[in-house]
């Protein structure tokens, strides 16, 4: 029986990867007829609804090319395993019942992680650079004696892969000679998988039932009915400008309304508390690539331009008219936003 | 119980206000003569450190540590000079240390010196790989939790809030424990010029890699280091309307 699923499910792939490979030729077909590529996308669900920006990692497998699976594991997984079968591109969802991995806590999610990987034997691990990648991955990497490659922004081959340094001040081509990549995905560089279109067969997953070594107590996030600020269309950043939280909540918020834009925050403007943490953009914080980013009152250090200079359109109002932001800036308003921000906010609102 | 026995790894990187120049082959950056600093994250762990002695929490000793060329023994004398109670320093000149060959090195140090909590800054601000806790936890097998930004610690019950996506979120572990350390966790110290010449006079010991017969061998190499894209600014308006008006010919608005 078992034997007979594993025969069908091979041919199935095989049949099914044929016809995707016509329809998109993949960059390195090449070396994947010389060697079989198989890539393991790590996907997030948080309480049973698959974080679509975590389907960056099915994009990326796509880009290598060959198989690509996707893993989930919590509990009551198994809508969401059928949620993730039906992502474009993707073959297998490995699916792993447990509770304990809910909240994504490494000391248990990576020794799973890791036996899946060697029961599959996978060649590309992917996972986003979100907080759960960024904690997850290395230990992962670790484990299996693999340099991780973080945060990257192309894939140049399937053993070469493209990363910003210095706070994206050089940019970095790496070739890696482990068998296995693990790889982090900037969010901005990797598009999420559509949800739509494909029929991943659903398999149960290896689980070593390790027990977590901490224990989740509680969480704080900020509940907003904007649009979430690292895959927002519209960004509107406040800086150390706005003097204060008053100003701050009192300029920002209606500006980024009346463009229909995420909020953001510089990290002058976080570390003196006008905004919350979650908001920071910059090297140390989120990355953002929005068709519009526009910020009053920050002087754009290069902390901060490394995370949001891949705007399309980047937009300044400050003061200080040598501010290095208008060196960046394809728009600039010298000028007091205390005068600019509200005069905009309501011309922008007509 | 005895008290905590922290080690705190510290990295020499270019200064954060600087910015790096990538040499003609395109094969590195160029950080020579340039001034360097003690990665920022890296601060804050060992204030965090300092900060828990302070709170009277039972500290047996602190423990800074970093591997790297010869000039790394100045981050190591601010780290005393901020209340690290002792040094070592495994000197290396050539090898570009990669995270998971430092994570190894860790590991043993933590197992010859005997430490039950490791606190390290999130990333180094050089090569923003942020991996390195999270090896050493794995290492290990020991808890880790990542970005805190409030740390706190009760006999050997750790508590600590983490920096996440979209807010913060609060684990409890036992020692011993990896943390890395986020900017919001506290604001590091001046050392002071008594702290200064005092921490001269603290032990430093130096070591070589080949002391450790771990394989450090690279498992990246180079293929080149390239200038992002340039951004070309579009110059200034005069007014409201004219941002407007050019936000709409940009198609943004």
């Amino acid at each position: 029986m078992t034997m007979f699923s594993i025969a069908r499910h091979t041919a199935l792939r095989q049949a099914r990867s044929t016809c995707l490979n016509a329809a998109r030729p993949s960059l390195f077909q090449q070396s994947s007829l010389a060697r079989l590529l198989s890539t393991l996308a790590i996907l997030e669900q948080r309480e049973g609804k698959l974080n679509p920006s975590s389907l960056a990692a099915v994009t990326a497998g796509k880009q290598v090319g060959g198989t690509i699976t996707g893993l989930v594991a919590g509990s009551n997984i198994k809508a969401v395993a059928e949620e993730a079968a039906k992502v474009e591109g993707v073959e297998k969802i490995i699916y792993i019942e447990n509770g304990a991995y809910d909240k994504g806590l490494p000391e248990n999610y990576a020794p799973m992680v890791v036996e899946n990987i060697k029961k599959g034997g996978f060649t590309h691990i992917f996972a986003g650079h979100s907080a759960f990648g960024k904690t997850l991955m290395p230990r992962v990497a670790a484990l299996l004696d693999v340099q991780q490659i973080s945060d990257i922004m192309a894939i140049e081959g399937e053993n070469t892969f493209v990363r910003p340094i210095y706070a994206g001040n050089a940019i970095l081509t790496v070739e890696s000679t482990d068998k296995i990549k693990i790889v982090t995905l900037r969010g901005t560089s990797f598009p999420p998988a559509s949800m739509e279109g494909g029929s991943a067969a659903l398999e149960e997953g290896t689980d070593p039932k390790t027990e977590p070594s901490s224990e989740w107590l509680s969480e704080e996030l900020q509940l907003s009915d904007r649009p979430e600020l690292s895959t927002a269309e519209k960004v509107v950043s406040g800086g150390r400008g706005l003097k204060s939280k008053e100003e701050f909540d009192r300029l920002i918020p209606p500006l980024a309304d009346a463009f229909g834009a995420a909020i953001g925050a510089s990290r002058a403007a976080v570390d003196s508390g006008f905004a919350d943490n979650s908001l920071q953009v910059g090297q140390t914080g989120k990355n953002v690539a929005p068709k519009l980013y526009l910020c009053a009152g920050i002087s754009g250090a290069i902390q901060h331009l490394a995370g949001m200079k891949d705007s399309k359109v980047i937009a300044a109002i400050n003061k200080n008219a040598e501010a290095p932001i208008f060196e960046v800036a394809d728009v600039g308003l010298v000028a007091d936003l205390f005068d600019a921000v509200p005069e905009l906010t309501e011309k922008v609102k007509k | 119980m005895s008290g905590l026995r922290i080690m705190v790894p510290v990295k020499r990187v270019l200064d954060y206000t600087l910015k790096p120049r990538i040499n003609k082959a395109q094969t590195d950056v160029d950080v020579n003569g340039l001034k360097h600093s003690m990665n920022p994250f890296d601060e804050l762990s060992i204030e965090e450190a300092v900060r828990l002695r302070e709170r009277k929490v039972p500290v047996d000793d602190i423990l800074a540590f970093s591997a790297g060329p010869a000039k790394s023994q100045d981050v190591l004398r601010t780290a005393m000079a901020m209340g690290a109670d002792r040094a070592l320093h495994v000197v290396e000149e050539k090898v570009d240390l990669e995270p998971l060959g430092v994570a190894k090195l860790l590991a043993q140090v933590v197992k010859d010196e005997d430490r039950n909590l490791v606190i390290l800054g999130k990333q180094s601000i050089d090569d923003d790989a942020g991996q390195t806790g999270q090896m050493l936890a794995g290492l290990l097998g020991w808890s880790q939790a990542t970005q805190a930004s409030k740390v706190e610690v009760e006999g050997d019950t750790v508590t600590v809030t983490k920096e996440v996506d979209g807010g913060v979120e609060t684990v409890k572990s036992k020692l011993p424990m990896v943390i890395t350390t986020d900017l919001r966790l506290n604001e590091p110290r001046y050392a002071s010029l008594p702290n200064i010449m005092k921490a001269k006079k603290k032990p430093l010991v130096k070591k070589a890699l080949e002391d450790y017969g771990i394989d450090l061998s690279k498992r990246l190499k180079t293929v080149k280091v390239t200038e992002p894209p340039v951004r070309k600014g579009g110059g200034k308006v005069e007014n409201v309307d004219g941002l407007i008006g050019k936000l709409k010919e940009l198609g943004a608005l």
